[in-house]
């Protein structure tokens, strides 16, 4: 059957369930990684939070007559990096909850995919953090074989993540193994507590690297936000107000996380090159405000939120139309 | 006159149509009993202000009508203010500044400048009554929503009553704290807004 539409009649292979089961796959190995780092629960939460997802969204089309379209990926990504967002040991209702409010309040009341705001897995958490604040940021399991500090020597001293362990002013000893090799060697395997699929850096890295080779997400955003979260960490650090190095503050929490998966979504992300530079550089530097003189230890889940309230200004800076003047 | 009091509640509805009143709306439905006293106090001032704005229309000029009404208000606000002082105390303090922040209540000077300066007595009175009835119902039924899943439990009156513990010990010790905090407010108000309005549907 032909069909006619108005131009660009330019095609292309892509196609949104193409690009949504490629962020799937691309979280693979993170998943992986965070079943060896913490056991089979992972597996079971993460099911869970997509379970949760998909019969949600599946229940609101059915209920407002619209078109199903829950099997397209989107509701599965978002299941996915929510359970990517909560600790090993939540009981089992937090995924459950935060997936309903992910996709119900922030995704489907706004008009479903292509019309939500906020990213959807990233106001999830939000929910669950201002609703279940213990058991979200106190609640945390040492890796199997590992520790929660990702420090041999640090258990003894204090139950923390390395960010919170940052957060609680530590004296200079602590403050020094922070700064040390084998710390930032255990924040790149992911071998420290933390939430489920934000400790490895490596494994992170992998799943992204493969997005932006295929092109499913654009490299630039999650360049300049990292980038930025290390150059003004970096910055405080010169400047002796903050006391790790830059390089922690890149591996340590959810940096890579939101960085690579969460900034990156499409929905939720300017259009325009210019837009996605200004988007990845003050969320960096957002949450490098908020990790220093913020209250929780970890800030890129507001970073990014805030930022995504901006994407409709970003939008507006288009590249300058030609045969007009100004 | 019927037509006038439903309209109140439902064509009219101070929150969910008009969205005036908002401010004491959003702070103050935390929990379903809080929700009574504030609208039992926005009822009361609506109605006596109505009645005498309406009285006094004639009277009125037209350019000082804003202060006059202030003033009208103001004096049932008073009246409200300090019977619950007297009476209910704890009310009063869970309350605390929105009893005497109802003078400036949009939604009471809305009327006195919408309605009862231009319609009789008798019709303003049913107005008042009618809307204000609107407005207890939208605050009850939000503070209903937001205490049952903010706290887990129902109807609690400080220092006289528990309340009823809804879905059961295990949900009030990890209820969704988010519902009694402000963006709890906002959602809370949003998504009953989109309801109404959704079943409303045509009355456009």
């Amino acid at each position: 059957m032909l069909q006619l539409s108005p131009a660009p009649h330019i095609s292309s292979s892509k196609n949104m369930e193409k690009i949504m089961y490629g962020v799937v796959l691309a979280l693979v190995p993170a998943l992986v990684g965070s079943v060896y780092f913490f056991g089979w629960r992972v597996l079971f939460l993460t099911a869970l939070s997509v379970l949760s997802a998909l019969i949600t969204e599946w229940t609101f089309q059915r209920v407002t007559h619209r078109e199903i379209r829950c099997f397209d990926g989107s509701a599965i990504i978002t299941g996915i990096l929510l359970a990517f967002n909560i600790p090993v040991n939540s009981p089992w209702w937090i995924p459950v909850a935060g997936s309903f409010f992910a996709i119900f309040v922030v995704k489907q009341v706004f008009g479903g995919l292509g019309y939500n705001i906020f990213n959807p897995a990233l106001a999830g958490r939000a929910f669950l953090v201002a609703s279940w604040p213990s058991l979200m940021t106190g609640n945390w399991t040492p890796p199997i074989g590992g520790t929660l500090s990702g420090l041999s020597n640090l258990d003894g001293i204090t139950q923390a993540t390395p960010l919170t362990l940052l957060s609680l002013s530590p004296r200079a000893s602590v403050i020094h193994a922070l700064n040390s090799g084998t710390m930032l060697k255990a924040l790149f395997v992911g071998n420290t507590g933390g939430c489920l699929g934000e400790t490895s850096a490596l494994l992170l890295l992998i799943g992204a690297l493969f997005l932006f080779a295929m092109r499913y997400a654009d490299w630039r955003i999650s360049v300049s936000y990292i980038g930025s979260v290390f150059a003004f960490s970096g910055i405080l650090y010169l400047l002796g107000i903050n006391t790790v190095n830059p390089t922690f503050h890149i591996l340590s929490g959810g940096v890579m996380l939101g960085g690579l998966f969460m900034a990156t979504d499409m929905v939720t992300s300017p259009v325009t090159l210019k837009g996605r530079w200004i988007f990845g550089i003050a969320g960096g530097l957002l949450c490098v405000l908020f990790r220093t003189w913020g209250g929780y230890p970890e800030g890129v889940s507001y970073s990014i939120l805030i930022m995504n309230m901006f994407v409709p200004l970003l939008d507006r800076l288009q590249p300058r139309v030609y045969g007009r003047s100004k | 006159m019927r037509h006038t009091f439903i309209d109140g509640i439902v064509k009219n509805n101070m929150v969910l149509v008009l969205a005036i009143g908002l401010c004491p709306t959003l702070a103050v439905s935390t929990s379903a009993y809080n929700s009574l006293g504030m609208g039992i106090a926005v009822i009361f001032v609506l109605v006596f202000s109505n009645v005498i704005v309406s009285l006094l229309r004639n009277v009125i000029p037209k350019n000082l009508r804003i202060p006059i009404f202030i003033v009208i208000i103001s004096t049932f606000v008073t009246m409200v203010d300090y019977s619950m002082k007297a009476y209910v105390p704890p009310l009063s303090k869970q309350l605390g500044v929105f009893v005497p922040l109802i003078v400036v209540n949009c939604g009471i000077l809305g009327r006195a400048e919408g309605y009862a300066y231009h319609h009789p007595p008798h019709y303003s009175l049913m107005d008042g009554l009618g809307i204000g009835l609107g407005f207890t119902i939208v605050l009850f039924v939000m503070g209903t929503i937001r205490e049952i899943l903010g706290q887990g439990i129902w109807l609690n009156i400080p220092g006289v009553f528990p309340g009823f513990c809804v879905f059961g010990k295990a949900f009030t010790n990890s209820s969704v704290l988010l519902l009694i905090l402000p963006p709890g407010g906002f959602l809370t108000i949003a998504l009953l807004m989109g309801l109404f309005n959704h079943f409303r549907g045509g009355s456009k």
